[in-house]
This record gives structure tokens, sequence and C-alpha cells, in this order.
């Protein structure tokens, strides 16, 4: 079932959480809402479930093209997955996944024994086949997770929406649920839309990103076309790291009132000049014991530094030592109109940005 | 604070092992114990037992006969309709209070919080008076009651309603904080799932809070039954017709009546203390589930 929110505002008091937002979600995708706290997701997927309404007069939800923008959340049929479980705490793992079942209207609920059996079903399926007498508090916070999703999932949902459903867990634990989320909604198919600020989270899990800051939405893509292909300067920020330049600083000839940004990735290191374009510098720092090897340098012209990351064969060639001095080769860069280039901490206002194309290659 | 009585409890119950550079010398272990005993026994235990023994000063038999009094029975009766009245409707109204403090962001939200308060705040006796300037012959109403023949203050209804109002705070003081701390993400989820809202509060709401809700009823019936302030302004102290059983002690006493006085101030002593029983019970009950 694919899900059509239009034109949605949502006002706090003098704070606006959501500012005319569109959003689709196609029918059985897998959609991450990606944005810094404060970016007005969680209230966007909490508009989609009915738990929270859009201010009066604005905007449109739909389900598979039927209106539900005044539909209370039980009558919308969605799944949804809290941050913090919301496991109802009195009672067992087995109640707490059949209490969607045991509110039904007496014509429409299924007897104990379908219950029990439906129950049985999920916690298999949860991969927690023994865990139905015990109460929330007697299981690990991935396990009481794993259970608040078999509860979303016992009343049959159209759509499930999950909210920071790996915010409280450790990061063994989150990596764990990520892909079993992944492998099971592959499995299942359900229209999943989940809100995360964690970006490598949303790159590695979603079919489709959407990019939100200061409540609207800055970019929708597949998660290689919005990491690839950023609209603003926001999101080449928030999707990872990146040098970035101001106009001044730019150690590139010809590139005019533009700010410069690369991806670490996209930094090379010689050891020899290289041309016009190479940039003189010394190695500040090595950092080798990851996957990669992670080099910061020194720019020998003004003293900025440059995070470079190459592969550990490259390092090993290069043969670096902190205090080298070393040339640095830009592979691709991004350039943003000045004007759209603001301090990190300051409101990013990139809708310049993202009206005009902004990205240019070399 | 029901939990925080009841983790006190825990930890004293739980043999306690400090390390020995946190360990206190005897001496002063002893003193603070003593001091805390002594202190317990001179201003709360002493009064207690001299109840019972003033009660039965002139032995068993008296202490008895002092029973066969029927305004005695009949004050003790009004003390209970008056409580049975009063917490029913202080817990429906404080859980009321509790569910839409703790649960919605209103206008005026932080005014209904020190309205709450306001039975503690003000002197027992303003909250009788307040009912007499409303509802007494000279009140605001006064004249449409009598004319209607409808009788609150120096009768029953007006007990009644000054009883409500001291003791309204207790149940929902009581619930504020728990269902602040318990957040409302579990509601949400029960109506998620399809749950109406009478679902919603009796099979999600209500188990969370039933503790701290009994907590709350029972320090609200031992207030009830104990009222004197509030009670004695509007009641009119007519014997055999608005005497509560506080009132009734006091009036047996200022009659040179000790034995009778005190016989009655031992049923309210034992109404208390079996209270303080079943308060422990539950906290006990409490810690037991959840420790």
């Amino acid at each position: 079932m694919s899900i059509t929110a239009t034109a949605i505002t949502k006002t706090f008091g003098r704070t606006k959480a959501l500012d005319a937002v569109d959003l689709h979600v196609p029918d059985g995708k897998l959609v991450a809402l990606l944005g810094p706290s404060g970016s007005g997701k969680t209230t966007l997927l909490r508009i989609l479930a009915g738990l929270d309404f859009a201010d009066r007069g604005s905007g449109r939800v739909e389900f598979h093209g039927e209106d539900v923008t005044d539909t209370p959340a039980g009558r919308r049929g969605v799944g949804f997955v809290f941050q913090h479980y919301a496991l109802f705490r009195h009672m067992t793992v087995a109640e707490n996944i059949a209490f969607g079942l045991t509110v039904l209207p007496r014509k429409d609920r299924p007897s104990k024994a379908e219950i029990a059996v439906r129950v049985d079903e999920l916690l298999r399926l949860i991969q927690l086949p023994d865990v139905g007498g015990r109460y929330p508090s007697q299981l690990s916070g991935g396990q009481r997770q794993r259970v608040a999703l078999a509860r979303a999932l016992a009343v049959q949902p159209k759509v499930l929406l999950l909210d920071e459903p790996f915010g409280a867990l450790d990061a063994q634990v989150r990596k764990e649920l990520r892909g079993w989320l992944r492998r099971f909604h592959d499995e299942i198919g359900l229209t999943t839309v989940f809100v995360t600020h964690d970006q490598e989270e949303a790159l590695e899990l979603a079919d489709e990103v959407v990019v939100m800051n200061h409540a609207k939405v800055k970019q929708v893509g597949t998660p290689q076309e919005v990491y690839d292909q950023p609209a603003s300067p926001f999101v080449i920020e928030f999707l990872g790291n990146v040098n970035r330049f101001t106009p001044a600083r730019n150690p590139l000839p010809g590139t005019g009132d533009n700010a410069l940004y690369v991806r670490p990735h996209d930094v090379d290191i010689r050891r020899e000049p290289a041309g016009e374009h190479s940039i003189h510098a010394r190695v500040a720092h090595i950092f080798s014991a990851g996957s990669s090897g992670r080099v910061t340098l020194v720019r020998a012209d003004n003293h900025d530094t440059i995070d470079a990351e190459v592969s550990r064969a490259r390092l090993r060639e290069l043969d670096l030592k902190v205090g080298d001095e070393a040339w640095i080769v830009f592979r691709h860069i991004r350039l943003f109109p000045a004007g759209s280039y603001t301090e990190r901490d300051v409101v990013p206002d990139d809708a310049h940005a993202a009206t005009t194309d902004s990205g240019h290659g070399i | 604070m029901a939990s925080a009585l009841s983790n006190l409890q825990r930890t004293v119950s739980a043999p306690v092992v400090r390390p020995r550079a946190l360990r206190d010398p005897l001496w002063l272990r002893l003193t603070l114990m003593g001091v805390a005993f002594l202190f317990l026994a001179s201003f709360l235990l002493l009064p207690l037992v001299s109840v019972f023994a003033e009660a039965l000063r002139r032995g068993v038999g008296a202490y008895l006969e002092s029973f066969n009094d029927p305004d005695g029975w009949h004050a003790l009766r009004l003390t209970l309709l008056t409580a049975a009245i009063a917490v029913p409707a202080n817990l429906v109204f404080g859980v009321a209070a509790a569910w839409a403090v703790a649960k919605f962001e209103f206008p005026g939200k932080s005014l209904l919080i020190t309205l709450i308060d306001l039975p503690f705040a003000v002197s027992p006796v303003i909250s009788g008076l307040i009912y007499v300037l409303v509802f007494g012959a000279h009140g605001w109403f006064g004249p449409w009651l009598s004319e209607h023949d409808i009788r609150i203050v120096f009768a029953v209804p007006g007990i009644v309603l000054a009883t409500i109002f001291v003791t309204f705070p207790f149940v929902a003081r009581e619930l504020i904080p728990l269902m602040q701390a318990q957040g409302k993400d579990e509601e949400y989820a029960a109506v998620t799932l399809g749950a109406n809202g009478w679902q919603t509060f009796f099979r999600v709401t209500l188990p969370n809070i039933k503790w701290g809700l009994f907590y709350g009823v029972i320090l609200c019936n031992a207030r009830a039954m104990g009222e004197f302030g509030a009670v004695s302004v509007v009641s009119g102290h007519i014997r055999g017709e608005t005497n509560t059983l506080p009132l009734h002690v006091e009036i047996l006493y200022n009659e040179y009546q000790f034995v009778g006085a005190f016989a009655a101030a031992s049923l309210l002593a034992l109404l208390a203390i079996v209270t303080l029983v079943l308060k422990s019970a539950v906290e006990w009950a409490h810690a037991r589930r959840h420790g």
C-alpha cells in the first residue's frame, strides 16, 4: 500500500515542525526519513500514523489513494513501533502481542485458540519462540524491540512505521537488528517507513532515503543518489564525512565564488607534485587500525586540515610518516554557490542550491 | 512517594554490606538510632498508647459500656458514610485530574496543578468557612437553597462536601508524578493497535497506576475519616445528626466524659492502624512484584 502526504504543515506553539512537506512512499518499499534531531521526521511519521495531526486546513494523507487525513490511528491499519518499545509492562510478551486482536469488536475477534496460534507464529517470526510467558522487563533491548514489532504485525497492518527503532540499542545489537529488518522486509514486502538520524543506517537499509532538515524535505532518492548527487551543502555534510572549503580558502584555481566539498575517499595522496591541481601538504596524523587508512594532512599554505581515506594497500605503498611532505589530488569534487554556503551550526538556507543545478563534478 | 517509601523498605530489609571505609563508628550508629527511636516513641507512640490507656483506665467493662451510646454509634456511621462518599468521589476526580495533567498539554495547566494543592495549603477551618459562606443561610446560594428546602450547611451534605474538599489532593498528587514518569507511549501503542478510549484506560493505564492509586486512596480514606477542622465548621455539632467521630470525641472530652472520649478516640486510632497496615501491605506487595 502506497502512502502519499501532501503539503503537511505542523506548528507547535511558535515553532514549525513541518513546513508544507510532501512525501510519497511507493508500495512495498522500505523508506528512511533521515535528518538531524528537530528536523521534523518523527512528527511526520506520527502524522502518517494518526498519532498527531497536521495543522487545521493544511495537508492531506492518503493510503493507496484513499484519504485518511482525519481517520483515527486505530482505523488506519498502521503498525507503529516506538523508539523505547512502549511494551505494556504489566502484560506478558504473549499478551502484548495478542493485545491488538483482543481489543477487536466481539464479532471480528478471533477465538482464544486462534489468537494463541497467531501469537506463536509471530514469536517464531521474530525468532523468540520461548519468551511468550515472560514480562518485557525480563528481555534485552533487542528482544523487546522485536516483540514490539510482532505486536504491531499481529493486527496485519497495511503499513509499518518505525520511530528510531534501533535508537535505544547498543551498536552491536543495532547492526544485527538492522540486517534482520532488511531481510524481514524483503520476505513480507510490507510498505515500511522508518525514522533515523543515523545516515549509515539509512543508506544501508533503505530503498529510498528522504533527507529532512528544518521542517522541510531536502532531497529524496535512492541511497546512491543522495550520496553521490547531494542537492545541497546540508545533504553532503549530513551524509558522511566531507572536507569543506569556503571560496576564500579554496585550494583549487578556477572554481570561482563557490564552496568546495570533497569526500575523504576522493582525496588521493602523492609523494611528488602532480601538476597545478595538486596541493602541497604535510602529514599530521595517520590512523591505520581500520578497514581503510585515514590520513589527516595540513596544507602548507594556510594550515587547513584535509582528511583523506585510502585503502590499506595504498597506505603501505605510500609509506607515509607523520611530518612527511605530500601532495594532494582531489579525484572528485562538488561545488555549491557561495551564497548557499553557511556555517555548520547556522540554519542552512539552501533553497538556492536546491533549486538550481548545483553539483558539478570535475 | 509510594515508590520512594518502598525503595527505603527494600534497602532496610536487604542486608546492606557497607565497605569499611564508609562504616561509621558503633557509638555514632547507636546514638543516631537511639535519637530516632526516642523521638518516635515520645511523639508518636506515647500518644497512641495513652489513648488506649485512658480508654481502659476504668477497666474493660467501663470501656465496653461507653460504646453503649446511640450518639456514638451514629457518629461512627456518619464518619463511615462520609468516607464512603468522599473517597470514591476523589478517586474519580483524582484520576481524571491526574490524567489531564500528565497526558495533555493545555492552557491553564499550571493553574490546575496549583488548584489541586489548594486544600493542602489553606487551613481546614477556612475550607469549612468557604462552604458556610457559599451555602449558608446568609451565603450566596442561601436564599435559593432555603426556598427549595435544601440544607447543605449544618447537615450531612455540607460535611461530605467539606471532606471531599480537604481530601481532594491525595489521589491526584500520588498519580501525577507516576503518570508523568510513565509517559504516553503505551497509550499511543494501544491506540495504534485499535483500542478505544475505555479499552486503553482499563487495560493499559489503570493497571500501570493501580498501586499508586491504591496508596492514594488509602491516604485519602485516612484523612476523610479523621478530618476535624473543616467538618467542625460546617457540621453545627448536632448530636445524633451531624456529629462525626472526631467531633464526637471533642464533645465527650469537653463534657469530662474521659472514658467515653478516649474509647471513641481508640476507635479512630484503630481505623488509622488498619489503614497503616493496609498501606504497608500494598507497599510490600508492590515491592515484591517489582523488586
